[in-house]
């Protein structure tokens, strides 16, 4: 692919003072509200979460922006204890009265329920590893500047007699919890993202990115990549269903292994509905494929705590090929005699815990390489509709999607039809011959974690599509 | 709230907007869940807040609040013109709105008994009770049962004199029993997986379900599954049962009627379709005693897609969308009627909550009943399976090629259910598909089923649909792939 000159945003500046989050103090102040209103309606144990959003998003399709979009909004969720009995309750208005009914509706439910035995006194105060994900000049974003780049992403389209149709986004959000046994932890990141499809009649490709910083993004760089990738992709030819080499683009690994994330669950397992079931321990994929989850990876985001303000820690997963560790939330730690991950949902729920920031050792080869080195295989860009369809087994069926590329000694000779396949991840993990380094990977089926792109022997295409 | 609503367009229009509607939202919502006899989740949840969307310089601009106060939504009005403004930097022409009348109204969806009156210690009994009633069977390792109710309260109000408010109640439950030997995990549910029953009714839907009289089979049925025959891949004659019919409605013939899928602008996530317009009155979809249509209204039943008015203030209407097996319409909305040559919209436009911007919809997308008693329909099948309750569904982004897996088959010979198979699945091509439908079954075994969890859009919405479904049968369709080691 060629390399398109750098457009990299640079935000106008202009809105540099119209960051709407509240200030940290607030959200304390907030909590602080709920917990000395909790103290005269009975609840023994109070956790408070506020959690607060400012999002814009601009979407473009036919070559113009035709859907623009912000909003703000603030959460706070309130779990009460009583008598062993523990439920949440949930509400975006912040008067005094609303926050006593919402703390009342909690402790009526409850109180509706029978003693839960497994149910933990809360956790007092923790310390917490800092990081620094909120990056001002992503939040000060105006529609302004938005709406250039899309106009020059579209303006390249025309002038390629292409069509074009995605997102760009940005905000910012932040969370807080605390609870009545003086536990508090608050966190906030910026988040914007760029997404791409050309289409040329009948084919289309795809490019994206997503980024705490929206300074490194570069929506042109993604918009010829697109571009150049549909116009190769028109004339796809048919090509019979079976067991191919593939070359998976870091997109494509990512929505496919992201489906392996709520495996590593201790709860999961406990319940005998993870694939790791009587596995652990075991030489279960390729030797080549570590995978940790780690929040403090430098391309990934989100909070350093759990939904019960539990600090998270970094888990090392599959070691050479075998699950080693599961994460855990207090509960489950509890139950099997382990140290909570820090990785535990809001209470109470069923599913437990489950790990949310993927980082895959990754390899030293590239693309370019994994293509030279292949005799006959298909380039993927990126898959779509994943679903599962054996539970055990982790076989996953879904579709290639906006460009799906024929490999044929050494070099990218022409486009093919999009296929379905029937996989099953494990197998997948098996047959891993080469990797790039890891990076930061954006899909649709996933959340962006940390992943490589991938050369697979005997993928299995089970049928064809009309395009 | 009127007045708020008044005062947020009496700003977008002193601002430069040249239309504007806004939607004051108050959702309520209770999620019971229980978990090998545990209570799982047990939370309330209350969001109220105001979306303005409006046209400014022939472009659109949406803002959202929590703010409720006049200084807030007036704030809120403003941004949203500016963001139309900034649209409009990068606009491919005009939006123009196919004309509306302004209606005054109020409605409430029916319903017999308030959900959010009924004790929770009832709620969770019954929960409970059909929890222990699973695990008294051997061989299932986890049992999960839900319940779920909203109460949404809307008011819209445009800019040409539309006052509407709806209050609409929602009820949903299931129940579902694992079990994992030998390597093997298997699943049954009902009265249908991922959470069960979901329609625009009050307690009374959970009552008529009587979880308790089906959880014993519903985990019988989990821990036979692993001694059943594995479902054989061959082209052969398919059953579906109705929960899993309303799916396959749902992704080959709801989502690509959509216009705006139609006209490329999901093209980035979503998708397109291959229902193209000049396919519009031409298309053979289906064989000729297929007939499906589009109705959000109340007299096609009380669904997920029932309401009286969409949320661009026009009424709920029913479309044709295949009559006699042939192609007829699409969900459209006030700004791609035209397209179509459609003088009025269609009335799709909806959205998940005050904070996100209407997009076009299903509504009750349903295949009308045919004439088969259900019984019948079995002993006319020589050789066949019945598939029932889905497992897995993928199809791809223009929507030909599908897969879907569900729980349970039963093999039919000569007539007669002779044995549970497991893994079944089935794939195709959706016209080739809909072509082969050779039996309907009639009213008697018709369910409008409800999809709560339909994601569509940026930011994604997650809306609930009907899909009216009775059994039927199709002919030479290809079975087995999903579990192909080829």
């Amino acid at each position: 692919m060629k390399m398109a000159a750098s457009a990299k945003i640079r935000p106008s500046g202009r809105s540099f003072q119209n960051t709407e989050l509240r200030p940290e103090r607030e959200l304390r102040n907030l909590i602080e509200t709920v917990l000395r209103l909790a103290k005269s309606t009975g609840a023994e144990e109070t956790e408070v979460h506020v959690d607060e959003v400012a999002d814009a998003l601009t979407r473009f399709a036919n070559n113009g922006i035709h859907q623009n979009v912000s909003e703000h909004g603030l959460t706070i969720s309130i779990r009460t204890v009583a008598e062993g009995r523990t439920a949440r309750a949930t509400t975006n208005r912040l008067d005094e009265d609303s926050l006593r009914s919402t703390i009342e509706a909690s402790l009526s439910l409850a109180h509706s329920q029978p003693k839960d035995a497994r149910l933990l006194p809360m956790p007092g105060k923790q310390r917490y590893r800092q990081v620094s994900r909120f990056i001002r000049h992503t939040a000060a974003l105006a529609p302004e500047d938005r709406a250039r780049a899309v106009r020059r992403a579209c303006d390249l389209a025309v002038k390629k007699g292409q069509v074009a149709a995605g997102i760009f986004s940005s905000g910012q959000s932040q969370t807080a919890v605390g609870n009545s046994r003086d536990l508090f932890a608050a966190y906030r990141e910026t988040h914007s993202q760029f997404s791409i499809t050309m289409q040329e009649d009948p084919a289309a490709s795809w490019a994206k990115a997503n980024s705490a910083d929206v300074r490194t993004l570069d929506p042109q760089k993604l918009a010829e990549r697109a571009s150049e990738k549909a116009h190769q992709a028109v004339h796809a030819k048919e090509l019979a269903p079976g067991r191919y080499t593939v070359i998976l683009e870091p997109a494509a690994v990512l929505d496919l292994v992201g489906f392996l994330f709520y495996d590593f669950a201790a709860t999961a397992v406990e319940d005998k509905r993870s694939c790791l079931n009587e596995r652990l321990g075991k030489q279960l994929f390729g030797q080549n494929i570590s995978i940790t989850d780690d929040v403090f990876h430098p391309l990934q985001q989100g909070a350093p705590f759990d939904g019960e303000g539990i600090p998270r820690q970094k888990v090392l997963l599959v070691d050479r090929g075998v699950p080693k560790n599961l994460v855990y939330s207090r509960a489950s730690a509890k139950a099997a005699g382990k140290k909570p991950t820090g990785h535990g949902f809001p209470l109470p729920n069923e599913y437990g815990e489950t790990p949310m920031n993927l980082v895959f050792s990754g390899g030293d080869s590239s693309l370019e390489k994994m293509v030279a080195s292949t005799e006959r295989g298909l380039l993927v860009t990126r898959l779509w509709y994943i679903r599962e369809v054996d539970p055990y087994e982790k076989v996953m069926t879904g579709m290639t999607r906006d460009g799906l590329f024929l490999v044929e000694n050494g070099s990218v000779t022409g486009a093919v039809r999009n296929f379905r396949f029937n996989q099953s991840l494990i197998e997948m993990l098996k047959n891993v011959e080469l990797m790039s380094p890891a990076v930061r990977a954006t899909g649709e089926e996933s959340f962006e974690m940390v992943v490589p792109a991938m050369k697979i022997r005997d993928f299995h295409f089970s049928e064809v599509t009309k395009f | 709230m009127w007045d708020l609503c008044t005062n947020a367009l009496d700003t977008a229009k002193v601002r430069g907007a040249a239309y504007g509607d806004v939607r004051a939202m108050y959702l309520r919502q209770r999620d019971l869940t229980t978990k090998n006899g545990q209570v799982g989740t047990l939370a309330e949840s209350e969001s109220i807040g105001m979306g303005i969307r409006v046209l400014a310089n022939g472009a659109w601009g949406f803002a959202s609040t929590d703010r409720l106060t006049r200084e807030g939504v007036a704030s809120c009005a403003a941004k949203a013109v500016s963001i139309a403004k900034a649209s409009a930097l990068a606009k491919r022409s005009n939006v123009v709105l196919a004309p509306e009348k302004e209606y005054i109204d109020s409605w409430q969806s029916p319903f017999r008994k308030d959900p959010f009156e009924i004790p929770l210690e009832t709620q969770l009994a019954l929960l409970l009770a059909a929890d222990a009633e699973m695990r008294k069977v051997k061989g299932v390792t986890l049992t999960e049962t839900s319940m779920q109710f909203r109460k949404i309260d809307s008011w819209f109000a445009s800019s040409s004199g539309s006052r509407i408010h709806q209050r609409k109640v929602i009820s949903g439950c299931g129940i579902g029993a694992t079990s994992f030997q030998s390597g093997e995990i298997q699943k049954r549910s009902y009265p249908n997986s991922f959470g069960g029953q979901h329609a625009l009714e009050g307690y009374e839907l959970i009552e008529s379900l009587e979880l308790l009289k089906h959880a014993p089979l519903v985990a019988e049925e989990a821990a036979a599954l692993h001694s059943a025959a594995q479902c054989p891949e061959k082209f052969g004659t398919l059953i579906l049962a109705g929960n899993q019919l309303g799916l396959q409605i749902h992704e080959s013939i709801g989502h690509p009627i959509e216009l705006d899928r139609v006209l490329g602008q999901e093209a980035n996530f979503a998708g397109t379709s291959f229902l193209t317009l000049d396919q519009l009155n031409h298309l053979k979809y289906a064989s000729s005693i297929v007939n499906v249509v589009a109705d959000a209204r109340l007299d096609h039943g009380q669904g997920l897609g029932t309401f009286a008015y969409d949320d661009e203030g026009v009424p709920a209407q029913c479309t044709d969308i295949i009559k006699d097996g042939k192609f007829r319409g699409y969900l459209s909305n006030r700004e791609t009627a035209h397209l179509v040559g459609l003088e009025r919209s269609s009335g799709t436009m909806r959205t998940e909550s005050w904070n996100r911007l209407p997009i076009i919809r299903m509504t009750n997308v349903s295949l009308l009943p045919g004439t088969w008693d259900f019984d019948d329909l079995i002993a006319d099948t020589q050789d066949g399976i019945l598939m029932d309750t889905n497992r897995s569904w993928s199809i791809d982004d223009r929507r030909y090629q599908f897969q879907f897996s569900t729980e349970i088959g039963w093999e039919i010979k000569s007539g007669k259910k002779v044995r549970m198979l497991k893994n079944p699945s089935y794939s195709g091509i959706t016209t080739e598909f809909w072509n082969s439908c050779d039996a309907i079954c009639k009213f008697d075994h018709w369910t409008l089923w409800g999809t709560p969890n339909c994601g569509k859009g940026q930011p994604m919405q997650t809306m609930g649909t009907g899909h009216g479904a009775a059994p039927s049968r199709f002919r030479n369709v290809r079975l087995g792939t999903a579990f192909s080691k080829q």
